[in-house]
């Protein structure tokens, strides 16, 4: 059940968690993930979805978070990586045809693993428990068929 | 750059740090989580979620405010046709790609370039829902 032991994660869990918690307490912001496409798009598109209030609010402090999470994997891979650099081995269609549906899904439900999964969750917000429930369950059936279809990586 | 975005970018710094600690910007160690043939993710997930528990419902209570001022909200969704049918739309993307949206964009500090393929079709996929979205309100 875990090859890899269970340390990896749970010291990752626990730093991503700080990571949450220290914009939290200092901005009283939500450092969730999904919401960054549809602020971005917000500088490009004049449609109302996107020119909310909202989204035109948010959208300067998301480009900061997107930027952190790639700067501290980046510091990452360079200090603690065993492996260094790396590549995924997933097939590139798998990567744009699964990031599009993500990319629907996430903004349709409003939260994806981080904003339903770390802070909808330590909201204690059933919308994300039961969000979380499904989205898991039916990533874990879709895994499972496309494995049983024999397409890997 | 104001306090609040500095603050942002430290924690994003610490969250990418841990996604790449924990293995989660790999899709292919995601897929093996959610092929049920390593568990772990459930404990980054949780320890993720236990860590932020406490921020949002013990020391946020005893700060009373945000360090820089503001007020804390804890995050409400309201459970609706939408918030379901999305999780089932993620969760077939997830399950075929091993992609969400704060792991794929920390795997771009792993090296990981195929995964901006990915990112760009969230992107398109969120502007698709906005797109309906936006049609829907303006009927």
């Amino acid at each position: 059940m875990f090859p890899l032991g269970i340390e990896p994660y749970l010291i990752g869990g626990i730093v991503i968690g700080i990571g949450v918690s220290l914009v939290y307490l200092t901005t009283g912001l939500h450092a969730t993930q999904s919401s960054f496409f549809t602020t971005t798009l917000s500088w490009i598109s004049k449609r109302i979805h996107f020119q909310k209030e909202r989204n035109l609010k948010e959208r300067d402090w998301r480009i900061f978070l997107a930027t952190g999470l790639i700067i501290g994997a980046l510091i990452h891979t360079l200090t603690l990586s065993p492996t260094g650099f790396w590549t995924t081995s997933v097939q590139l269609w798998r990567l744009a045809l699964g990031g599009l549906l993500v990319g629907f899904g996430t903004r349709l439900s409003r939260g994806c693993t981080s904003g339903h999964g770390i802070s909808g969750l330590a909201s204690l917000s059933k919308a994300s428990l039961y969000a979380v429930i499904v989205f898991m369950g039916v990533a874990i059936v879709t895994a499972n068929i496309v494995q049983l279809l024999g397409i890997s990586p | 750059m104001n306090k609040k975005n500095i603050m942002v970018f430290l924690g994003g710094i610490l969250f990418g740090f841990g996604l790449a600690y924990s293995g989660m910007t790999k899709q292919d160690i995601v897929l093996s989580f959610l092929q049920l043939k390593d568990l772990g993710l459930i404990f980054v997930l949780g320890g993720a979620a236990a860590v932020t528990f406490i921020a949002i419902n013990i020391i946020a209570k005893y700060l009373k405010a945000p360090i820089l001022g503001g007020d804390f909200k804890p995050r409400r969704r309201k459970v609706s046709r939408n918030l379901i049918i999305g999780a089932v739309i993620f969760g077939i993307g997830w399950g075929l790609s091993g992609q969400c949206p704060g792991s794929a964009v920390a795997s771009l500090g792993t090296g990981n370039l195929p995964v901006l393929l990915g990112i760009a079709a969230m992107f398109i996929g969120a502007y698709l829902w906005g797109f309906l979205d936006s049609r829907n309100r303006s009927e």
